[in-house]
């Protein structure tokens, strides 16, 4: 076991810990929308991707049948692609472990593994995903059979957990002021998409900023 | 049934997506160039996500409790205190507001 993988073990247990509670209201929604607990642990264990879980799970919870569901939760996930072409550089093996490595890119794991130069420490990276894997899933079944108890979920404010782990995230990259103006151009450009796109796409088409990047 | 293909279909595309970028442009080096644009990737994408859950609801623009939740676990965080009081006090300052309203 390499150095940046036990770093990155230790580093992720802190977002395990929020993974864990956010996992929990996902049990608890994918109940009330209709899943069986057997269905909602599943889907935590072979998706893995909170932000899809919850796209997917709020539209079928409201009728929207079974295309708009995976849509939605699929430009949701559109931001790993610009995730994993960031990382795609720093994984020099072949192209099967580069795939299977890929899935290990959850937003924590992905800013913790980034070096602040454009490359990223694919074993932190891999390292840790593995506590917040553990949290996700060991969440959604304690969801999943509460759900039936815990009721109406936008009562303990579970929704504010989502915006305070990616600002968290955010924080830690903003040290220089050019990531500053980047990330406000980001901000600005997602907020002017959200009316007008798809859930999921304002966030990739933000990327973009970064090209600022060719300038210098 | 619907409910095993929908998390069928997305396990599936979920893997694709993530597979995608390694797949394609991994395994060599990139010019200087794309590396600096990689560089700004984090916190371009960090601050889209943090606006889009802070400020909206599905395709509308919203603010509510949760919006000041986060507002207040933003100072926390700027204070460096830990990731998991940051989250409690905004999950307690949203389910409070909503009690109170």
């Amino acid at each position: 076991m390499s150095d940046s993988f036990r770093r990155g073990l230790r580093a992720g247990v802190p977002f395990s810990l929020v993974a864990f509670l956010l996992a929990m209201s996902f049990g608890v929604l994918a109940i009330q929308a209709g899943f069986s607990p057997v269905q909602a642990i599943v889907m935590s264990a072979v998706v893995h991707a909170g932000s899809a879980q919850f796209a997917a799970t709020a539209i079928v919870a409201g009728g929207g049948g079974l295309v708009p569901g995976v849509l939605a939760g699929t430009l949701m996930n559109a931001r790993f692609l610009a995730m994993g072409i960031a990382v795609a550089p720093s994984l020099p093996d072949g192209p099967v472990v580069r795939a299977l490595q890929g899935q290990t890119v959850v937003d924590p794991s992905w800013a913790l593994a980034n070096r602040g130069d454009g490359s990223f420490d694919r074993h932190l990276l891999m390292g840790a995903t593995v506590p917040q894997y553990v949290g996700w899933l060991s969440g959604t079944v304690v969801g999943a059979f509460a759900g039936d108890v815990v009721g109406e979920t936008d009562r303990f404010g579970l929704d504010a957990i989502f915006p305070t782990f990616f600002l968290a995230l955010l924080a830690a990259e903003l040290r220089e002021p050019r990531s500053r103006a980047v990330a406000l151009a980001g901000a600005v450009i997602a907020l002017a998409l959200v009316p007008f796109t798809p859930p999921g796409i304002p966030v990739l088409v933000a990327g973009v900023a970064a090209l600022v990047g060719l300038t210098r | 049934m619907t409910l095993w293909i929908l998390i069928g279909v997305l396990a599936v595309t979920t893997a694709l997506i993530k597979a995608a970028g390694p797949v394609l442009v991994g395994g060599r080096a990139l010019p200087e160039r794309a590396t600096k644009v990689i560089a700004l990737l984090p916190p371009v994408l960090l601050a889209a996500l943090v606006v889009t859950s802070t400020f909206t609801e599905g395709q509308r623009l919203h603010l509510d409790a949760s919006t000041a939740g986060v507002a207040v676990a933003g100072v926390l965080i700027w204070l460096r205190k830990p990731l998991l009081l940051s989250v409690l006090t905004a999950v307690a300052v949203t389910a409070a507001l909503r009690a109170l309203s």
